[in-house]
């Protein structure tokens, strides 16, 4: 049987263009940026120009572009970079509980360290409130950092009006940017944000690449000890293949964002419609109005989710159900716990499907076939 | 008849070398070959290691070398709620349970055969010792031909509906073949050391372990004859005809655990491996399986075995009312212990079995031995 990819969230195929860029910088640049002779500089300058591109596509500096290994480092670095760099003026953190593992583990580390941490309320929309920041602000409150789409339900948080709330405060504010960029356009010349996460593999370039955006004039400490690539902010040889694959990868969501959104939100409309038709009892997981084209989290009653995972991978289909855990095994979902609570069943029943460049019409609506007939049997 | 090749069986695989050996064999056959990690205890040690994922490294190697898909499910609140919570009260009640046996009623051929089922399987298969026979529609469970690895006694609570739809490819080849079978093919499991003792507790002190769920009440020891010999730990932490851990040190034979007063807190110690107070000559079993499904109605002779890799001893069983089970011994035996399992056989066929509630000498119940 075809196997269907329906887990775009998790990681994408590689674009061939991304690919055919990388093994050109593979074969051709092997020179390290840093050195100072002509295989150093063609080097370089293939790392200036990805950084420009990076730049670019959020209207931001050159020089605020931080290239990381991807969307663990870019959230590590940005919190507990910023968590360090500021204590002195207060060691007070703002988060939520449906954020990635990368920013909760990192805050947990900093609350080792005598950090306190807060966690904004999440409603049953999977939306967090702007309203709420000003109960939990305080004058030492040094760090906010809410996604802004979350990577379960693809639920579009309040970015704007959270930073609009932080205008008139010292606390820097950071994003995990990392489902949105790509779908959602971002001007920082207009977004209050101090700090911007953008993995790669999640935009059809490659793993172990990825950006940190950090607004000019903010304090960050290093994370990594060694030399002074990334203005001192990410020591390390740069990573150029990846890089150049991920600046390829920028070039095409930047010029085919809106036609992908388009071709994105027909498949889910698809998607949800042969299920319908094929009369499976389910329920979306969060706001629809406030869902990204990409990604919906369905809810199928009676039903355990690592019976139906096995059961879909065994008919070759490829979809999660957020993180996955210890020894392999499925555990409830933090973010449809922080929703419904611990206890709801949606925490153990629900599928995340995610879509992108593996997917066509016609794959989309087999799919949901086979996920009909699948639900049919264990019903 | 589906062929192999159409037929599909999932594998509970431990990442032990019984199950990755189980996996080949029937990959080998041509099966549709599933392999599914169960876990069904969380833990993690002090070095932030925690073994199930060791484990599950394992399986993944073994499955990719087969070329089989594996997954892993979650069964720990189950295993919580139907196993640990009632070894808990066994030894709470002074008894000593058995939680392979009820693991596997349970858990392995209850939560995770519908699992398999439910994935689509024809047939569950594991590595236990022991065969199953099919004789005009019904299903026999035999032991294992490795007599010194048989794990019917652990199996006895298997129902034809089980028998039905399981495979137990190891039970007729013997633990050395399967070790060979294992280094030929390069499995990573060739040489992993078998595991020991109950799995939740692993390589850890029982007694530290079972502290951490139980306060342990210290008490007397005393003989029968209510003589103070000393002080004990905590019921807890002894079985009948236990040596090791009393302490009592003084002249003539070694002092044995020969039963306990759940009520008064005292642990009863006598003098000798054959003291007589450990001697019975039947019990009375409750919450019995009959692998047949037809539990008989009149008294019948057959063997027994009181314990994991005893020597089966002759008994006569008589049916009581409500499903309880006298069961005579021709012999008298030692140490027979309040919540092991009595299983049942009939040449190579396990008849089934059932918990030992009562032990008895000479038409008395024993009521020193808890």
């Amino acid at each position: 049987m075809e196997s269907i990819y329906l887990d775009h969230a998790a990681t994408t195929p590689v674009h061939p263009q991304v690919t055919e860029a990388m093994i050109s910088v593979l074969q051709e640049t092997f020179g390290n940026p840093s050195s100072v002779h002509t295989f150093g500089r063609k080097a370089r300058k293939q790392l200036d120009d990805a950084r420009h591109t990076a730049a670019e596509s959020i209207q931001a500096k050159d020089k605020e572009i931080v290239f990381t290994s991807g969307g663990t480092e870019s959230d590590n670095l940005a919190i507990i970079g910023a968590a360090i760099a500021n204590q002195h003026k207060g060691r007070h953190i703002i988060t939520s509980k449906i954020e990635h593992h990368a920013t909760l583990h990192a805050v947990e580390h900093l609350e080792s360290l005598g950090f306190e941490v807060s966690y904004l309320p999440v409603y049953n929309d999977g939306r967090v409130k702007s309203e709420d920041v000003h109960t939990l602000l305080r004058e030492d409150t040094i760090l906010v950092t809410i996604m802004m789409v979350n990577n379960e339900t693809g639920v579009v948080q309040p970015i704007r009006e959270l930073s609009d709330a932080l205008k008139d405060h010292q606390a820097y504010f950071h994003s995990d940017i990392v489902q949105a960029y790509g779908l959602i356009s971002i001007d920082v010349r207009e977004l209050p944000v101090d700090l911007l996460t953008v993995s790669s593999h999640k935009i059809n370039g490659p793993k172990g690449g990825g950006f940190l955006y950090v607004r000019e004039g903010t304090n960050l400490n290093s994370q990594h000890f060694g030399g002074e690539q990334e203005r001192k902010r990410r020591a390390g040889t740069e990573n150029l293949p990846a890089i150049v694959g991920f600046q390829k990868a920028v070039q095409l969501a930047d010029e085919f964002r809106s036609s992908r959104r388009t071709e994105y939100a027909r498949y889910k409309q698809l998607f949800l419609e042969t299920l319908e038709k094929e009369h499976v009892d389910f329920k979306i997981n969060g706001s629809v109005e406030h869902q990204v084209e990409t990604i919906v989290n369905l809810s199928f009653p009676g039903m355990n989710v690592e019976t139906l995972l096995t059961n879909f991978d065994l008919s070759g289909l490829a979809a999660s159900s957020g993180s996955a855990c210890t020894a392999g095994s499925v555990e409830p979902s933090h973010v449809l716990s922080a929703m419904y609570g611990g206890n709801d069943p949606r925490t153990i029943n629900s599928i995340r499907f995610s879509f992108g460049m593996a997917n066509t019409e016609e794959n989309i609506v087999a799919a949901a076939k086979r996920i009909s007939q699948i639900i049919e049997r264990l019903s | 008849m589906k062929e192999n090749k159409d037929t599909r069986v999932v594998v509970g695989m431990s990442g032990g070398v019984d199950s990755s050996v189980s996996a080949l064999l029937l990959k080998e056959q041509g099966y549709d070959v599933v392999g599914i990690f169960m876990k069904n205890w969380d833990d993690t040690d002090e070095n932030g290691v925690c073994t199930a994922t060791e484990d599950y490294e394992d399986v993944i190697h073994v499955c990719n070398q087969l070329d089989i898909p594996y997954y892993a499910v979650n069964f720990e609140k189950q295993y919580w709620d139907k196993v640990f919570t009632y070894f808990l009260d066994e030894y709470k009640a002074g008894r000593t349970p058995n939680p392979d046996v009820m693991c596997n009623k349970e858990i392995k051929f209850k939560a995770f055969l519908d699992h398999a089922l439910a994935l689509g399987a024809d047939y569950l298969a594991t590595g236990h010792y022991a065969q199953v026979r099919e004789v005009d529609g019904t299903y026999e469970m035999l032991r294992g031909v490795d007599q010194n690895k048989d794990q019917t006694y652990f199996l006895n609570q298997l129902s034809q509906e089980v028998l039905s739809k399981v495979m137990f490819p190891l039970g007729h080849i013997d633990k050395k073949e399967v070790r060979k079978i294992a280094e030929d093919h390069e499995l990573a499991t060739a040489k992993k050391k078998d595991s020991t003792g109950i799995c939740f507790i692993g390589e850890r002190n029982f007694k530290e372990f079972l502290s951490e769920y139980i306060p342990a009440q210290p008490g007397e020891m005393q003989t029968l004859d209510g003589e103070v010999k000393g002080q004990h730990d905590g019921l807890m932490y002894y079985t009948l005809g236990q040596r090791q851990g009393l302490g009592i040190g003084g002249a003539g034979e070694p002092w044995f655990v020969v039963g306990k007063n759940v009520t008064d807190n005292i642990l009863y110690v006598g003098q000798g491996y054959h003291h007589e107070a450990l001697y019975s000559d039947g019990l009375i079993a409750v919450d019995a399986n009959w692998t047949s499904n037809d539990p008989p109605l009149e008294p019948f002779e057959c063997t027994a075995k009181f314990r994991y890799r005893q020597e089966d001893s002759p008994v006569t069983v008589i049916p009581k009312e409500g499903g309880t089970y006298v069961v005579k011994f021709h012999e008298r035996e030692r140490a027979v212990t309040p919540g092991q399992a009595v299983v049942l056989y009939k040449g190579e066929v396990c008849l089934g079995g059932a918990t030992i509630d009562q032990v008895v000498k000479e038409n008395e119940s024993l009521t020193y031995v808890g």
